[in-house]
């Protein structure tokens, strides 16, 4: 059996296997089971990857498979990856892990819990692994229903709503994608679904083009937090248990610049290049609009969900820059953000367990209340404000220099505002730590509180880990990433 | 040479060790290992210096000095060209560095094991010392300026964590918080700066970057921007990325809040070490400077010298020593500054290269035992106002006399170590930019004053003042690096500056110019004589003299009102005016927009849904209305039709 199809299959074996459960310590350990197994399969993925483009360095997608699955509509089941999706899968496992273990103490209902945020993770990694562009769509609305429920059951605040506006959002995208996706099938004069022959035989006629690109990349534009269409994403991470806030802002958002990079720049370039100045303007607001809308925040969600706007906005700023190093730099600014923030939004659900807030003028000291957590919530921010050594810098700056790289001066000088955002992160993410870290301790009841726990402590050491290891050691993610990308 | 990799993995390794497992540790443990680990690198350093300046290692090819690469290797690909390595390169002003990094953090460090004593927090001290020396080694010595710009955010942080080190304090928090955006806000300048050349250049190897023949030049002089070359653009910025860093105006503002840091650090980083960095970076990119954009480097003597002018009048004004020292701070390193606007290249043209990085040499020195001797005050005293100070020369005597010592070579007194650098930075603004010279010859007087100053009010004015436990010189590990230091304040000036470190790399002869030289100890001296008049006893003459210029007074007490206007543009214009609209807008329009097509949907169907009521009579109606309008129709089509 191909490697690629147990991530979708040990998933599906999870639900399965939490249907007996009673318990949450049965339904813990199903959980962790089945994240480590995933996670050790990325982990062997990659290594097999390796060995198999030595052997294969000419093929773009290895470890191929492909059934026929609908035959008059000519829809495959085919898989494959290459280097992007590896990462990504491997990211995937990490922040699954991880986030299985910051929501240990899920209550109530942890059963139903882990079934759906299982069910979320067929669609994520059935996402990475498709070829065909159905597939992938069927992947992408399962990775989405599911959200609904997270947030609208378990979330906090007005979770209702926000769920709602979080599906109707994504799912309005979804529609613009499903219709691109629909064009790019007729009018490639092949009728078929799968992006490779699409990309190497498909000629879809500029007039074409001009309305399936726009529709492709809002579609996914939507996902990965495109201006204007952003407003999902505050009050969908505010609203959201930690878990889903991570594998949300870590790993959902980053199927957006995927399927931008994948479907949208990669099948049309020539509308791409005609157009492409359109959503550059709109990404360049949004990376700029993103960190000015996070300093005037007071709730920690509402700060690292604008501050992801900004972020997922220099990825998709990074693929309409359409070169190598750029395309790069987006790939891995997905990793970075991913991770970053997933370490973010565990930190801010574990303070919030403890106090209850998430008001940062109701914050104050907790440095020396929970040293452990306050010195993880200042790497998480180093990260995010681009320090090197940790993951942020190397993203960033392979980015600036792609992007740099551009002939075009429109291109260039939207590269300079675009940097300008390293200062405004750093604004609002030590705005952030002075206020809840540092200086006096606000509320004495707070003193009572104590630091993490064991679990806590897995889950915010491991991303750690991932960051700093990223941004300490980034040479072979690069190359990696910039191996896959062929013009 | 490869053993100077030692220098810069010692450090990161004892940051690791520290932070992770130090408060595993003793405090003292946790001291005396960072301490030692210094120890050893200063030793290295100066093996290295020895070899690379005396041992014929850096002549190696010829007469010059060479730039030696004991190791490079590639970190980060970009592009086909494009690649950031991590490496080392030792050539005359990265060794000069080493030097002077290594001595003065040792100096702290063992300091600190006296001073920090007791702290809450000691290990996490020693920790971010070790982040500080590993992150100022790595940037003197790196290969290419995508290097330098790694190490220089790590310095950045490095400093940021060490003024929070009292994260309690609300003060101490805000001056970090300052400190980083602010150097922050200079260092985009930098980024972009790195951007334009390494667009032209397609590398961002320094042996490119500073020969001035590379066809680089010639391109980036050619494309303009604005009517500027792009060459003088990139220069432009990244002088601005060192200027942020060297508290030049108008990014000086942080660098006195940062004295909220503990002292000693204060003393490393704030005086000696990573606020010289703007001075490195452009000596280290002096060629392309001179050759490229001359016009920049003319600016730059410029901000040097209205910079030197602007710290020096604040510095008579202050009452906090520590903030004295940190203005006094600024204007040295504007003197660095100015002295390579002002310098030319090759032979005693380029006396202004090596004078500025001379002043460098012997200023980390002394202004090192000035803060550490305002820490041992401190120590003494428990707070840093003058109005608290007074006397202390009975109680204080080894703090007292290297106090004088550094205060001496400060104000460029003959033979103290200041004299020599000063004088040749004098020299060489004489020669190249009389108003330069001018601007600098009065704040050389104005050094000396408020030095003095310092000085008198700090051991002499109140005499009997009483206190309420008597103050005493501090212990031996406190003391020792005093006298060290003040050793090396009297003698460094005797270092010949111009056989090692020019433009050129070549040794030329340099001499003391005389008429110079006495005319700026002739002003230092009334410089001097006015602070003994007004400062050596409790008088009311500096009442009186302010009372002659109340509004110049005030403007400088309260440093020309700089950081107001900072506070204007960042609180009044950028946060109320940008990013709270932007905040409003977000809520209200552009998610209000989404939520309405939501409602409008709603309230269309709210209404539509009536004709789903169940009720036969009403579809009946409904069909029976829809069949008439459809006949209707057909009949006027059909009229239509045959009237045509």
């Amino acid at each position: 059996m191909n490697i690629l199809s147990l991530f979708v299959l040990v998933p599906v074996l999870m639900l399965l296997a939490f249907i007996p459960c009673r318990n949450i310590k049965q339904v813990r350990t199903v959980g962790v089971i089945g994240a480590v197994i995933e996670l050790a399969m990325a982990v062997v993925l990659l290594f097999m990857f390796f060995a198999a483009r030595e052997a294969d360095p000419i093929s773009e997608m290895l470890f191929v498979y492909d059934a026929v699955w609908f035959e008059s509509m000519n829809i495959h089941y085919s898989i494959g990856v290459d280097g992007i999706s590896v990462l990504m899968i491997l990211l995937t496992a990490v922040i699954i892990v991880t986030g299985t273990f910051a929501s240990w103490n899920i209550d109530p209902l942890p059963r139903d819990f882990f079934m759906w945020l299982t069910l979320l993770s067929v669609g994520v990694y059935g996402f990475f692994i498709s070829v065909d562009m159905f597939t992938m769509f069927f992947f992408y609305e399962i990775a989405l229903i599911p959200m609904y429920l997270l947030i609208g059951l378990w979330g906090t605040g007005k979770k209702e709503y926000s769920a709602m506006k979080l599906t109707l959002m994504l799912m309005g995208g979804s529609a613009f994608l499903f219709v691109g996706i629909l064009g790019i099938y007729y009018y490639s004069g092949l009728n078929s679904f799968n992006m490779l022959e699409v990309a190497a035989n498909g000629a879809i006629p500029i007039e074409m083009q001009r309305w399936i690109f726009p529709l492709t990349f809002l579609g996914f534009g939507v996902l990965g937090a495109l201006f204007p269409f952003h407003t999902w994403s505050p009050d969908g991470h505010a609203s959201a248990p930690t878990a889903v806030s991570m594998l949300h802002a870590g790993v959902l958002m980053k199927l957006g610049g995927y399927g931008c990079f994948r479907i949208a720049m990669r099948l049309m370039p020539e509308a791409a290049d005609e157009l492409g100045w359109i959503f550059l303007i709109l990404t360049g607001i949004s990376v700029v609009y993103g960190a000015f809308g996070a300093i005037a925040q007071t709730d920690l969600k509402y700060i690292n969900a604008y501050s992801s706007v900004s972020h997922c906005g220099l990825v998709l700023f990074a693929i309409l820059m359409w070169n190598q190093t750029a395309m790069t730099g987006a790939v891995m600014q997905m990793l970075s953000h991913g991770l970053m923030t997933a370490l973010f939004f565990a930190l801010i659900g574990m303070i919030y367990g403890r106090t209850h807030t998430r008001d940062i003028r109701e914050l104050g000291g907790l440095m020396k209340i929970m040293p452990f957590l306050a010195v993880c919530y200042v790497l998480a921010g180093l990260a995010s404000l681009g320090l090197p050594g940790l993951s942020g810098f190397v993203a960033e700056m392979t980015i600036f220099v792609g992007s740099f790289e551009h002939t075009d001066m429109f291109h260039r000088v939207f590269t300079i505002i675009a940097c300008s955002s390293i200062v405004i992160t750093a604004v609002y993410i030590l705005k952030v730590v002075g206020k809840i870290l540092y200086g006096p301790v606000v509320n004495d009841h707070h003193l009572e509180l104590t630091d993490a726990v064991w679990y806590e402590r897995v889950a915010t050491v491991g991303l750690i880990l991932c960051v700093a290891g990223m941004g300490m050691f980034p040479g072979w993610i690069s190359s990696l990433i910039s191996s896959s990308i062929h013009f | 040479m490869s053993y100077t990799l030692l220098i810069i993995a010692l450090p990161a390794l004892m940051f690791l060790i520290l932070g992770l497992l130090g408060n595993k540790m003793k405090p003292v443990v946790a001291g005396v290992l960072g301490t030692l680990s210094l120890a050893v690198i200063t030793v290295v350093a100066y093996i290295t210096g020895y070899e690379y300046f005396f041992g014929g290692v850096g002549k190696a090819g010829g007469e010059a000095f060479q730039s030696i690469i004991p190791l490079n290797f590639e970190w980060l690909r970009f592009t086909e060209h494009l690649h950031i390595d991590l490496g080392i390169m030792l050539d005359p002003i990265s060794v000069l560095m080493l030097v002077v990094i290594t001595t003065v953090s040792l100096m702290v460090h063992i300091y600190s094991l006296g001073y920090m004593k007791g702290e809450k927090g000691f290990q996490r001290y020693y920790a971010f010392l070790s982040l500080f020396s590993f992150s100022m080694l790595g940037l003197v010595v790196a290969t290419n300026i995508f290097q330098m710009y790694i190490f220089w955010e790590l310095v950045g942080v490095s400093s940021y964590s060490l003024i929070s080190f009292y994260y309690t304090k609300p003060s101490a928090v805000a001056a970090s918080k300052k400190a980083f955006i602010v150097t922050r806000f200079a260092d985009l300048f930098f980024l972009i700066g790195i951007l334009i050349v390494s667009f032209y250049s397609e590398t961002f190897d320094f042996a490119t970057l500073t020969n001035p023949d590379a066809p680089f030049v010639g391109t980036a002089l050619g494309a303009s921007f604005m009517g500027i070359s792009a060459l003088s653009w990139a220069l432009m910025f990244i002088f601005i990325g060192g200027a942020g860093k060297s508290a030049m105006m108008p990014f000086h503002i942080w660098l006195p809040d940062a004295m909220e840091g503990p002292t000693p650090a204060s003393a490393l980083i704030h005086a000696a070490t990573m606020v010289v960095a703007g001075v490195f970076l452009v000596a280290r990119l002096f060629p392309i400077y001179f050759f490229g954009t001359p016009e920049v480097l003319t600016i730059i003597g410029y901000i040097g010298a209205i910079t030197a002018a602007y710290a020096a009048m604040v510095a008579c004004a202050q009452t906090d020593i520590k903030r004295v020292l940190a203005f006094s701070t600024i204007s040295q390193i504007a003197y660095m500054i100015t002295a390579m606007g002002v310098s030319g290249y090759g032979g005693h043209d380029g006396l202004g290269y090596m004078a500025s990085l001379f002043h460098l040499f012997t200023h980390a020195f002394f202004k090192a035992l000035l803060f550490l001797g305002a820490g041992a005050i401190i120590h003494a005293v428990h707070s840093n106002e003058m109005k608290d100070m007074g006397g202390l020369k009975k109680y204080m005597p080894i703090a007292r006399w290297t106090f004088l010592i550094a205060c001496l070579a400060i104000a460029g007194i003959f033979p103290f170590s200041g004299f020599f650098s000063k004088d040749e930075i004098m020299v060489a603004a004489f020669h190249h930019d009389k108003v330069i010279f001018t601007i600098l010859y009065i704040v050389a007087g104005l050094t000396a004053f408020y030095m003095f100053r310092l000085y008198y009010r700090i051991f002499h004015y109140e005499n009997d003042k009483h206190y309420h436990h008597a103050p005493h010189d501090a212990g031996a590990t406190m003391s020792i690096p005093l006298i060290i230091l003040a050793i090396f304040s009297i003698f460094s000036g005797f270092v010949p500056f111009s056989e090692l470190i020019t433009a050129d790399r070549l040794p030329f002869e340099a001499h003391i110019d005389i008429p110079i030289a006495s005319a700026s100890i002739a002003v230092a001296l009334v410089g001097i004589g006015i602070a003994t008049v007004m400062y050596r006893k409790k008088t009311n003459m500096a009442d009186k003299f302010i009372a002659m210029f109340p509004w110049l007074y005030k403007g400088a007490a309260n440093r020309f009102y700089f950081d107001e206007m900072w506070l204007f543009v960042t609180r009044k214009i950028i946060f109320n005016c940008i990013s709270r609209p932007i905040a409003w807008f977000d809520r209200h329009i552009v998610d209000a927009f989404m939520d309405s097509l939501a409602h409008v949907t709603n309230a269309a169907s709210d209404k539509i849904k009536g004709l789903q009521s169940g009720h036969i009579q009403q579809y009946a109606l409904v069909y029976l209305v829809g069949a008439l309008l459809f006949v209707a129709a057909f009949a006027l089509c059909v009229v239509c039709f045959i009237c045509k």
